[in-house]
């Protein structure tokens, strides 16, 4: 019986398979996204609607909770479920752009230092030192404040104070890479600096660059509710995850709800971003393939 | 003319503890379709060689002096734009471990036909088939399937004929091929060297061959030049060099190997170790370890010069 065994081929490669965590991973930020997306179909109530009649209310399986209020209402009277979809538009909008910012900034420049040393390296490295001395919240409060608290400046000044951790991994990694033999072999076959930094150099570099990405979305998404709280984010009455957590945070002794929904839905997200992060970086290594 | 000439290379590396002469004043020429064997040992400026006429010596090594010319054009005058032209184009390197030279990310099929697309243009898909045919060439075995494999998939064996595929896709008139088959096991060399020998032969190519492993030398090369602490020794036509080799380290080189009628005795070695590179001392370098070494040998370094037709040698104690 053992013949048909032997007799399959060695060659067979076997099928690529999605794990659970990867598939929820998916499946989750599928969800978010969609919901984030879709929001203003989805939310049963305005999520800046006051209503002080139903300030408070519990969710909807306890005591005094409201059948049209699932997640419960907040301190103004305004429908938890409606502003948490609404406010995964702003956390996730903002998260995605500030990251993919930041991955710009600090990828190229860390690739810049990386590859061509020198100067270029010492000038690239100091900048992202002085970034690292100063506290990026200080940074961000003070270029928020001087340029005025809008969504386009809590974006840029996400991106711009938060590069450096890009910066600083790919150009350790491509420090090694540049020194492989077959960096060596595409530049004896003539191929422009240019060339072999973005097809030799970056495709090898690419994973720790997705670790980070995951790793800094999440952060971002705290980020963002951090300069909120502080009055320096997206402005209310704009609802926030962040800006829900921290105004909840007030509230958490008596009405948990408040706080532990937002703070379920940045988990969820952050959660979601990283196990799919975690797929992305098995998938795309080739190494790790078979 | 030949098709390369390289007369007074002179490469430095400038380090903090001196400067180190790796080459030092090396003269040759390859003709068009000839295989050249540079033959040394470790640290003799082998491979400096090589980078030097590549114009890729990392730093702190800097090219001091010489002229390195191919078709007569001198290579050491090109602008960077103009050397990267020909660097693959018409010279192309094979390196030593197939392990590291591919990129780890990218297919073979792609690689080759990425190499085949900036020497050629054309369409992508026109590329691929080049690609496959240029696998089918180095005799890979299903090349269409393995053109769709990552490098992690191949074996050693296969990675370098990946590797030469790569280096002949934009048909280049000189290939340097740098210890192609150090890391191979020794079936595996045995057919890499044939089949270098057959393209060669099939493409009218030159060859240089960097190598310290004279059985190499004696299954693909023409001539050979014996290279010792950066300068060449002895340069012959590659029979000349294993039955009558006329320098000391030759012949010591050539004691070294095992051999049907010393069986049973113990293999010999040649006394003492090569030189500090970094040292500005007159004289032959190998003197110190050579058994014929006169007086004037240590006071002035004896020149290449012809004792034979073609037969060059840098060794006045030498009996022809």
């Amino acid at each position: 019986m053992s013949v048909t065994a032997t007799m399959l081929p060695v060659v067979a490669r076997p099928r690529r398979r999605v794990s659970f965590r990867a598939a929820f991973g998916l499946g989750a930020l599928l969800l978010i996204g969609g919901s984030a997306v879709f929001a203003p179909q989805l939310a049963p109530w305005d999520p800046a609607r006051q209503m002080l009649t139903k300030r408070l209310r519990p969710p909807m399986w306890q005591a005094r909770g409201l059948r049209e209020h699932p997640l419960g209402t907040d301190h103004l009277g305004r429908d938890i479920l409606s502003r948490i979809l609404h406010g995964g538009r702003i956390s996730l909008g903002v998260g995605l752009t500030a990251v993919t910012l930041s991955a710009l900034i600090g990828v190229t420049l860390g690739l810049l230092a990386g590859f061509f040393g020198g100067r270029a390296d010492a000038l690239i490295m100091r900048i992202v030192d002085v970034f690292l001395a100063i506290p990026y919240i200080l940074l961000a409060m003070g270029v928020v404040f001087a340029l005025g608290p809008s969504l386009l400046n809590v974006i840029l000044v996400m991106g711009a104070t938060r590069w450096v951790q890009f910066a600083r991994i790919v150009r350790a990694d491509v420090l090694s890479i540049r020194e492989r033999e077959f960096v060596a072999g595409a530049r004896a076959r003539g191929n422009r600096p240019l060339r072999l930094l973005l097809r030799h150099v970056l495709p090898n570099a690419l994973t720790p660059i997705i670790v980070v990405a995951t790793l800094e979305l999440a952060f971002m998404i705290i980020y963002e509710s951090a300069l909120s709280f502080l009055g320096l984010g997206v402005q209310p009455p704009t609802p926030t995850w962040g800006w829900m957590l921290a105004d909840g945070r007030n509230y958490v002794a008596t009405a948990w709800w408040l706080a532990t929904f937002p703070g379920l839905a940045i988990m969820l997200t952050v959660l979601a971003v990283n196990l799919l992060g975690d797929w992305l970086r098995d998938t795309l290594d080739p190494r790790l393939k078979v | 003319m030949a098709l390369l000439s390289v007369e007074g290379l002179r490469t430095q590396f400038a380090t903090g503890a001196g400067t180190v002469r790796a080459v030092d004043g090396v003269s040759f020429a390859i003709e068009r379709g000839e295989v050249l064997g540079l033959v040394g040992e470790s640290g003799c400026g082998k491979s400096v060689t090589s980078l030097s006429i590549m114009r890729l010596v990392p730093p702190p090594g800097q090219i001091v002096a010489g002229r390195i010319r191919l078709e007569g054009e001198d290579l050491l005058d090109k602008d960077a734009e103009a050397m990267r032209r020909v660097r693959g184009a018409r010279i192309a390197m094979v390196f030593q471990e197939p392990m590291t030279s591919l990129n780890p990310v990218f297919t073979i099929g792609d690689q080759i036909a990425a190499a085949v697309l900036a020497h050629e243009g054309g369409r992508r898909r026109a590329a691929w088939d080049r690609a496959v045919e240029m696998l089918d060439q180095v005799q890979v075995p299903s090349p269409g399937e393995r053109a769709r494999d990552y490098p992690h998939q191949l074996s050693g064996g296969l990675r370098q004929r990946a590797m030469i595929a790569l280096a002949l896709a934009p048909g280049p008139q000189l290939l340097i091929a740098d210890e192609p088959t150090t890391a191979l096991d020794v079936t595996i060399q045995a057919q890499i060297l044939d089949l270098l020998r057959r393209l060669q032969a099939e493409r009218g190519m030159a060859v240089l061959l960097i190598t310290h492993d004279l059985g190499v030398v004696a299954e693909l090369c023409h001539r050979v030049a014996i290279i010792y602490a950066g300068r060449i020794v002895e340069m012959a036509p590659v029979a000349r060099i294993f039955e009558e080799p006329l320098h000391p380290y030759t012949r010591g080189l050539l004691r070294c190997l095992p051999h049907p009628s010393r069986f049973g005795q113990p293999l010999s070695s040649i006394e003492g170790a090569p030189p500090d590179l970094r040292g500005a001392d007159a004289g032959c370098p190998f003197a110190p370890r050579c058994p014929l070494a006169i007086e004037s040998c240590r006071r002035h370094e004896p020149a290449l010069a012809e004792r034979r037709p073609g037969h060059f040698v840098a060794c006045p104690v030498a009996v022809v």
